[in-house]
């Protein structure tokens, strides 16, 4: 059965037909479809953990238990989840376990460029990369072969050009699997210095094991056309860019296994040909390993380390062509991101701009916060970290700071790790401010359900976080909640808790306007004769407002009708349509 | 066949995941060799977004780069000057007449250029326009102007109207089926 499946839904798919039983997973762009898709078959156990690290022991567990599991993460959460993955690199399975890690080169939705490969070089873990949607389907199958029979997690990696693109696949049938039986074996589950030890020798034998297997499995294949003088050591996305690009005037090694590389394979196929080109995003794994083992290879000194690689870089580059390109003599404005219309989150960033208060910031669709005309956002740097370097900001600056900032913090990143951070501010106390941006769902990944929300992935009613007696469990004892429709309200409460002498929590509770369940207000209309074209609704940055001849426009199409716009007119001006 | 690279361009929001899996649909049901790129995640957020479609008898590449595409279907004036420089020299342009301020226009940082199309059209282009907003308002929402606009591309491509119809079936949930049935007629009339 031939179908069309995103990247994603064809690991899903994988997954379901490799008799997976077991799914923990934390959302993140480009991996949150996999574990959306294959929640959708009834044979498998699917939920969202709070983070990845919860995940990826909860997936130890059931592979222990002796089901086939599953964990899926962007390569920022395998981070988060590098504490199990290097420990359970040892202890290695009972049912096959399988990690799914998505890179973003190009950042089209992340807040760095990191390639993953390294974590499984660092962990002994081994690492598969598909190229294209039948390969996700097809290597997840394989990854849970490999699992069981070197006794290992492995971690499949994709990136955003594989994640997120539909191409055909070739599906089958589900075969179901008998649990493997748990057996108490401490040696191998333990991990204290004196089985450790033991277990260290064996990730080491596995390598060496794992390394022959690479030597010879089918998913390293070369593909040599004849008269060729020049041969492509490529994988994933790189690989459909190369054969694009260089068709078959050149011969590919195609690794499908990037951890452990093969060696003799390698140096067989670069003995073949006249120069070897290495085509690889991000980092030069492939490269400096041709390098170790004697080949000379280039791929850094052509392509660099930053960004996607494309047909037409690999065309220009090492063909030196270029495509004629059209261009009007125009300048034409960014249209970057914005919050959308209605979106919860304005109301408090308008406060905290008008205020100029310094925040400490956190990752999702409130990161837009940050640019213009807002321009409410001092840093951000990873899930969790705006509740934890607030702290540490007002530590040093002390008083002066500790009332003129705040921390930003969704309620599912602050769920993720923005918990321990509160309990630093507590425990270590600092009069800071944390504003939890509670919009009952995960938003910027794609409204994924979350610990405070009530519902689990599977859509059933669940136990529901309550965010103000959590907050007061771990010490801080001001805890309110506003409505960031009510502008005047939030700035009033932002403004009383900054002027406390202790730390406090506002909980800005307003679900996401994109959910589907949220019942929305007609659009607002402007009464053209009172306004005076001041352009005070601007400062809102709503994409649904703008100015035309000097009078202000609401787009009805867009307009939600929130009204906080009508709040800030001081010619009440916007009104009821 | 050689590939053949179509474009969807559009404002975050503006429903080009829709399209683009009808189109791949219909290429799917022709059984040509597809790849449809897509964009979610933060972009999505009333960004400007992209979407790839590549067909013929084997793609390799999931992405359109520069001077590659032969046709590029856009949502949005700017968006369709934006996009421009993607398309191949003879490739054709099917374009929504709407327009939507980015946030530096908005906010008075910069101009939305006059004029657009007739300035695309200005460069020897085949630009289709059509009003896809007034029309799926016609057909009962807005936000249909998606499929008006893939009705309008199903008269410019040589794809049968059966396989059109069961691409609709296939990827829009029945309580809107008939909506968005209406919208593509309306945007088939358009085109002629």
């Amino acid at each position: 059965m031939k179908k069309l499946l995103l990247g994603n839904a064809a690991f899903a798919r994988g997954l379901y037909e490799g008799g997976c039983k077991f799914i923990s997973s934390y959302p993140g762009t480009p991996s949150t479809e996999i574990t959306e898709e294959a929640a959708k078959y009834s044979e498998i156990y699917a939920e969202w953990a709070p983070n990845e690290k919860v995940a990826m022991e909860a997936a130890f567990g059931a592979s222990v238990a002796g089901a086939r599991s599953f964990c899926g993460m962007k390569h920022v959460g395998l981070n988060v989840a590098a504490d199990p993955l290097y420990t359970a690199a040892y202890t290695g399975v009972n049912g096959g376990m399988v990690i799914a890690v998505a890179d973003d080169p190009g950042m089209h939705s992340s807040q760095n460029e990191q390639d993953s490969r390294h974590h499984a070089i660092a962990s002994k873990v081994p690492m598969l990369e598909p190229s294209d949607s039948q390969e996700c389907r097809d290597f997840v199958m394989e990854a849970f072969e490999i699992s069981e029979k070197f006794d290992t997690p492995v971690i499949v990696r994709t990136s955003t050009r594989i994640a997120h693109s539909q191409s055909v696949v070739e599906c089958g049938d589900r075969t179901e699997r008998e649990l493997y039986e748990y057996k108490k074996n401490p040696q191998k589950y333990v991990m204290m210095p004196a089985y450790a030890k033991g277990r260290h020798v064996f990730v080491e034998e596995r390598t060496a094991k794992l390394t022959e297997f690479a030597e010879t499995s089918a998913l390293n294949r070369t593909e040599i056309n004849p008269g060729t003088r020049m041969g492509i050591i490529t994988s994933g996305a790189s690989f459909q860019y190369a054969k694009e690009a260089l068709g078959e005037t050149v011969s590919y090694l195609k690794l499908g296994m990037v951890n452990p590389l093969p060696v003799k394979l390698i140096q067989e196929f670069a003995a073949r040909f006249d120069e070897v080109i290495v085509i690889e995003e991000l980092d030069d794994v492939i490269e400096a390993h041709c390098r170790y083992i004697g080949v000379n290879a280039r791929g850094k000194e052509i392509f660099g380390y930053t960004g996607e690689i494309s047909q037409t870089v690999i065309a220009e580059k090492l063909l030196g062509k270029k495509n004629d390109i059209i261009s009007l003599d125009e300048n034409i404005p960014v249209r970057p991101p914005v919050m959308c219309a209605g979106c919860p989150h304005r109301g408090v960033f308008y406060a905290l701009s008008k205020n100029k208060i310094t925040v400490s910031g956190d990752i999702g669709c409130y990161t837009l916060g940050a640019v213009a005309p807002l321009n409410s956002m001092d840093w951000t740097v990873c899930m969790g970290a705006s509740v934890s370097a607030l702290h540490g900001y007002n530590k040093v600056l002390g008083e002066k700071s500790e009332k003129r900032s705040v921390a930003v913090i969704g309620d599912s990143t602050f769920m993720h790790s923005g918990i321990t951070g509160l309990v630093n501010i507590a425990y270590n106390s600092t009069n800071s401010t944390v504003i939890i941006l509670d919009n009952s769902i995960t938003g910027m990944t794609g409204h994924q359900q979350n610990p405070t929300t009530g519902m689990n992935l599977k859509g059933d009613p669940a136990a529901a976080v309550n965010l103000e007696e959590l907050c007061r469990a771990v010490g801080i004892k001001r805890v309110r909640v506003v409505d960031p429709y009510k502008l005047g309200e939030t700035e009033k409460a932002v403004l009383e808790e900054l002027e406390a002498d202790e730390p406090s929590v506002i909980i800005s509770r307003r679900p996401c306007a994109l959910l589907k369940y949220v019942k929305h207000n007609p659009p607002l209309k402007v009464d053209t004769d009172k306004c005076k074209g001041c352009k005070m609704c601007l400062k809102l940055g709503c994409p649904a407002v703008s100015i035309v001849n000097g009078k202000a426009v609401i787009n009805h199409t867009q307009c939600v009708g929130c009204g906080i716009c009508a709040e800030l007119c001081k010619f009440d001006s916007i009104v009821n349509q | 066949m050689e590939t053949k690279s179509v474009m969807i361009v559009g404002v975050g929001g503006q429903g080009s995941l829709l399209a683009s899996r009808l189109l791949g649909n219909v290429i799917l049901a022709k059984g040509y060799d597809v790849k449809v790129s897509e964009v979610h995640g933060m972009s999505q957020r009333g960004g400007s977004v992209v979407t790839y479609v590549k067909y013929g008898d084997r793609v390799y590449s999931p992405v359109i780069e520069k001077g590659e595409a032969d046709v590029i279907i856009s949502f949005e004036q700017l968006e369709a000057a934006r996009w421009l420089p993607y398309l191949k020299k003879g490739g054709k342009i099917i374009t929504s007449d709407q327009k939507l301020d980015p946030m530096p226009v908005i906010t008075g940082a910069a101009e939305y250029p006059e004029n657009l199309i007739d300035k695309i059209r200005g460069k020897g282009i085949d630009v289709t326009a059509v009003d896809a907003l007034a029309l799926a308002e016609e057909a009962g929402n807005a936000k249909a102007s998606n499929v008006v606009l893939m009705g309008v591309v199903s008269q410019k491509t040589d794809f049968e109207e059966e396989v059109w119809q069961a691409a609709l079936e296939q990827c829009v949930p029945p309580k809107f089926l008939e909506l968005n049935k209406k919208a593509f007629e309306l945007g088939k009339a358009a085109a002629k």
